[in-house]
């Protein structure tokens, strides 16, 4: 069995190649302080060239939410057969990020919730899966 | 140089689903209603703007009204081709240039959600292949933060989706004609919570054409000018919250709706206040609630209270989406801003039946929002 991390976009992370936990790679302006992810080269506030790129908190706040229930057209590429998923801006402090969720029912979602970075499969190519970023809830300590 | 432009004859193909009719004979057919209305032929037309989004080029429309050697200018700008065309044609009239224009839109798109590339934003694919390029799940998450925020209830989401069937009830040009209750819409589907199938618009199908006459000629067309007085286009600014966004900032600093709207008025030299009748973009039920206040035509907070009052339909004291908004008609890219204007017009000539707002409104209102932060805005009057 193939031990290689496949990801959705290597770029979305600092290190695609680790097997434990993973970081987002952001961009960060070294002349405003803007925050962007995915990397980009531009500073969209004020236009500088020069982002760093920078590893993103792994932990944060749920600032929106939603749930998709229903199958996107393609590009989207699920695991079959679909389930609704949750999606929602985190708030990590100097941007908020875009993310799947791990949990598909609102009920069990709030704005301001305590999220942790995880990893999911994004989809299955041929039989290797292709993983990308989600946010889950925090666990509450016992 | 002149002053002040004037929309002297509208025409409309009726939106939804009209099966064998091509997007191009849709816009056809509103340029031959809007030269009728203006009581000018083809040749008369010195200059036109037209657009579609996936209807075809607007400019082979020359080949079914004639081919006059008359200027015709292609816009495709998304969400925002009605109001960019109408906003050239205005420049081109203001400068002198032209006494007599057009402006024509159409489209007639696929069943179902809009279908966008990621790599055409910029994005790459992963954002597509996650899941995440989806317009309905912005304004979701945008309307579920200012439902919070400002505490409105699903009870306003319906109520307005209710108001947007009941008025395309009563406009013979509507794709959704027939009423539906607040329970109906409340009970339908699930989309994106928190929001229902009943309250979000279709990609669908129309055209409309509008005929623009410089001020000082318009009284040769028609004795009911009404006047454009403000049309005025923005772009996203750092810290707005925007559809396909894979990342925002923590604080919403701005919003092209705000800048657009703020600087019609402004252009226009009168405030929201002043407005009779206001046509703004209803994506779905929870962006006339937020667009309502982003445009100034009332404080953040004030929507549910109005809404659940009455106050937004015709006979209100600020009526919002007459013709039933695109929840009613559907969106057709590239003829969805000029149908606020038509019906805009409709209602400052007291034409527009059923849903007329009473009282001889004076002043209008148009709003469009789309991808990918964009917002086109006019001031109308008679």
């Amino acid at each position: 069995m193939s031990t290689t991390i496949r990801w959705v976009d290597p770029a979305l992370v600092i290190d695609p190649a680790a097997g434990g936990p993973v970081e987002l790679a952001g961009a960060r302006c070294p002349v405003c302080a803007t925050t962007a992810f995915p990397f980009q080269g531009g500073c969209p506030r004020c236009g500088g060239e020069a982002m760093e790129r920078v590893a993103l908190p792994t932990t944060g706040s749920l600032w929106s939410y939603t749930v998709q229930n229903f199958e996107p057209k393609p590009p989207y590429r699920g695991v079959e057969p679909f389930e609704p998923y949750g999606v929602g801006y985190v708030d990590l402090g100097d941007v908020c990020v875009e993310s799947r969720l791990t949990v598909n029912d609102p009920a069990a979602l709030s704005l301001g919730m305590a999220m942790r970075l995880v990893t999911i499969t994004a989809f299955v190519d041929g039989d290797e899966p292709v993983l990308t970023f989600a946010f889950a809830p925090q666990e509450v300590a016992a | 140089m002149s002053t002040d432009v004037a929309i002297v004859g509208i025409g409309i193909h009726p939106f939804g689903r009209t099966e064998g009719v091509s997007g191009r004979a849709q816009g056809a057919h509103a340029a031959r209603q809007a030269l009728g209305d203006a009581g000018v032929q083809w040749s008369d037309i010195q200059f036109t703007y037209g657009g579609s989004h996936s209807a075809g080029d607007a400019d082979s429309l020359v080949s079914d009204l004639g081919l006059t050697g008359a200027p015709f200018i292609n816009v495709h700008n998304g969400c925002g081709t009605g109001g960019s065309a109408l906003i050239s044609a205005r420049s081109a009239l203001l400068s002198g240039q032209y006494d007599l224009g057009m402006v024509v839109g159409f489209d007639k798109h696929p069943r179902g959600a809009f279908a966008t590339k990621p790599s055409s934003l910029g994005i790459g694919d992963w954002y597509g292949e996650t899941g995440m390029m989806v317009t309905t799940q912005f304004f979701a998450q945008k309307i579920g933060r200012y439902m919070e925020q400002y505490g409105i209830g699903e009870e306003t989401l319906a109520a307005v989706a209710e108001k947007s069937f009941s008025l395309g009830a009563a406009n013979p040009n509507a794709w959704r004609r027939s009423p539906k209750t607040r329970q109906e819409i409340l009970d339908a589907p699930m989309v994106n919570h928190p929001l229902t199938q009943y309250m979000f618009c279709s990609p669908g199908e129309g055209g409309v054409a509008l005929v623009l006459a410089r001020g000082e000629v318009a009284h040769r067309y028609t004795a009911n000018p009404i006047y454009l007085r403000s049309a005025e286009f923005r772009s996203r600014r750092f810290g707005s919250f925007e559809v396909f966004s894979p990342w925002t900032t923590p604080e919403i600093l701005s919003g092209p709706t705000g800048d657009a709207s703020a600087a019609a008025f402004t252009s226009a030299g009168i405030g929201p206040e002043d407005i009779d009748v206001a046509q703004i973009q209803d994506t779905e039920s929870g962006a006339e609630i937020m667009h309502m206040a982003e445009t100034g035509l009332c404080a953040h907070g004030e929507q549910e209270k109005l809404i659940l009052t009455g106050e937004t339909r015709p006979d209100g004291s600020l009526p919002v989406n007459t013709d039933g908004g695109v929840i009613a008609n559907g969106e057709p890219i590239g003829a969805t801003g000029l149908r606020q204007v038509f019906e805009s017009v409709l209602q400052l000539r007291g034409d527009a039946g059923d849903r007329q707002v009473p009282g001889n409104p004076k002043t209008g209102f148009t709003h469009v929002y789309g991808a990918p932060g964009i917002s086109a805005c006019t001031v109308l009057s008679r």
